[in-house]
């Protein structure tokens, strides 16, 4: 019998946390991540987190410390949001590159300029290319359940990465609903026993990590990340199984289609307004509107044969985003399923839409009208930006 | 059937914990429901809105409310400020902090009032305006929705038996208004 609470997004991924039992947790508060921190450090002053807790005057800190303590052997958690995550990009980079499995939760949140502090997914979806695995979730459970399944992913001997779990600031990090809490029990034995990382500090046999380092053997670097980071595809695929047969909760993967199986039009998805998209398409079915949806989990690596084949045989679909590409007139999901949908060899005709920046909402109705839309008019080169309806 | 409730009040009365604590009720109830705080600017006395909604099934949308069939409403005097009752509709209910013989002006959109003197009962237990857990006892007797044992009980669970003593005055002295239609 499953313990149900009632938690925010920001108690869930910091329960979360408590119950992988990390060695080292580095973090620095920033809105709306701040309560993560606050819920860990209150864990344990409560005796029930024994990690090692450093507090630390900055992000960069953060990662760099979390960098070290994974060197030498220790699981390591983390969070921050958008300007926190810039100020970590030098340790970012380097975190994925020395393949440390660091699992960092991303509360995600607009960048600045104008100065924001609201939602928004500009900040993680711009650092895709950094070489961290990264996914997206839809709810609260989905924010538990994921930051536990990461900590497999990122150390699988396989893979070795490290993992970010992002979710929307505000309408998740804020939002409070019910999420079923898994026993220590449950949590360790679907953890297991770790194997140890085939690199680890040791004071007795001294080695040298990161010494200056020819084009020869950078391109061997590049190539075995590329490796694993593919091999991640398939990992995740079967943490989900193994997951979803442990817990009864299955969340399709890398990614969920949602009454896919006769559409002929389709939203693609990404974190929070997932749910709103659900309601719209059932809302659309009752009009008679054959529609879908694909809900993108994990985006990198992409799943790029699921999603392409999942909406091969569309009239048209449109991907929401919560980013801007600058210079590429579309969202950063836009053109990462374009470019998944280029392997096909056929075109479906594929409109991008922007909306949700600096805290605007996503809403059932402005979805539905994009599903209206996709089917009454033809594509334009330029992404279409969604807007509340000012009366 | 999902109930959409909009929670009106100013920082520092405790709105968006009012929100969450009918969220908990709900779950112990054995319902679903979910919460999302909006701020704005966080800042003692500024506006303060919270979105919530009830189900007897899991709730996909997680989005902020716009077309309320309830609104709860912890001091009056916002109602000059911000219109508390946009798109309200269905059983257009309003539960407001109000004595009941000084009632303010009310949106023509309002089909239901439910008052109860909040600050008067805060004031009395508590010695300072917290108004929240009066009327969440308010907003129980108002709608039925969750359970005045579990609303109570997560009240004394956060800030103390007195509260959840403010609870049960709120639900007591809740008073259905004859609206003008």
């Amino acid at each position: 019998m499953a313990n149900y609470d009632v938690l925010n997004g920001n108690r869930a991924a910091a329960v979360a946390a408590l119950l992988c039992r990390p060695d080292v947790i580095a973090a620095y508060p920033i809105t709306p991540q701040t309560p993560v921190v606050e819920y860990l450090m209150q864990f344990a002053a409560d005796g029930l987190l024994t990690s090692a807790l450093c507090e630390v005057e900055s992000e960069l800190s953060a990662m760099s410390v979390l960098t070290g303590a994974t060197l030498a052997g220790a699981r390591s958690f983390t969070a921050t949001s958008s300007q926190g995550l810039a100020l970590m990009y030098e340790p970012y980079f380097r975190a994925s590159t020395l393949r440390l499995p660091i699992v960092m939760a991303i509360v995600n949140r607009e960048m600045i300029s104008p100065q924001s502090v609201w939602g928004g997914q500009q900040d993680a979806l711009t650092l895709r290319d950094a070489g961290w695995l990264q996914l997206y979730v839809e709810d609260n459970q989905e924010i538990l359940d994921t930051i536990i399944q990461a900590f497999r992913l990122a150390e699988h001997p396989e893979v070795l990465l490290p993992v970010n779990i992002c979710y929307d600031g505000f309408y998740l990090s804020h939002m409070a609903e019910r999420v079923a809490i898994p026993s220590q029990e449950e949590v360790d034995t679907f953890l297991g026993v770790r194997q140890p990382s085939p690199v680890v500090l040791d004071t007795r046999h001294p080695i040298a990590v990161d010494p200056l380092t020819t084009g020869e053997y950078v391109m061997e670097y590049r190539h075995k990340q590329v490796q694993a980071t593919r091999k991640a595809l398939q990992v995740v695929q079967e943490l989900n199984s193994s997951f979803a047969q442990s817990f009864g909760r299955d969340y399709g993967g890398c990614s969920e289609s949602y009454r896919m199986e006769d559409a002929e039009y389709a939203l693609v998805t990404i974190g929070s307004m997932t749910g709103a998209a659900r309601e719209a398409v059932d809302l659309q079915r009752q009009l008679g509107q054959k529609v879908g949806l694909v809900k993108v989990r994990l985006l990198r690596p992409f799943p790029v044969q699921e999603v392409s084949q999942a909406l091969a045989y569309l009239q048209g679909y449109a991907v929401i985003d919560r980013s801007v590409s600058f210079g590429r007139d579309s969202g950063i999901l836009f053109q990462e399923v374009a470019a998944a949908m280029y392997t096909l060899g056929k075109y479906v005709p594929a409109q991008s839409y922007i909306g949700g920046l600096g805290g605007e909402d996503i809403t059932v109705p402005m979805l539905q009208q994009v599903l209206a839309e996709i089917a009454a008019k033809p594509p334009e080169p330029t992404a279409r930006w969604l807007q509340q309806e000012v009366d | 059937m999902i109930k959409e409730v909009r929670l009106h009040g100013r920082g520092g009365m405790g709105t968006v914990k009012a929100a969450e604590v009918l969220v908990y009720a709900a779950v112990k109830d054995g319902k679903f429901g979910n919460s999302i705080p909006f701020f704005g600017f966080e800042r003692q006395g500024a506006p303060v809105t919270a979105f919530l909604r009830l189900s007897d099934n899991p709730i996909r949308p997680k989005t902020k409310v716009y077309t309320p069939e309830i609104v709860l409403v912890m001091d009056a005097t916002i109602m000059h400020g911000v219109d508390v009752c946009e798109g309200i509709h269905g059983e257009a209910l309003l539960v407001l902090n109000s004595p009941a013989d000084n009632l303010p002006q009310l949106p023509e959109a309002v089909k239901q009032l439910v008052t109860v003197d909040a600050t008067a009962i805060a004031l009395e237990l508590l010695g300072r305006p917290l108004v929240n857990t009066a009327m969440l006892g308010a907003f129980v007797r108002a709608t039925g929705l969750v359970s005045l044992a579990e609303t109570a009980a997560k009240a004394a669970e956060l800030w103390g038996e007195k509260n959840a003593v403010c609870v049960r005055r709120g639900y007591d002295e809740a008073m259905i208004q004859k609206v003008a239609l």
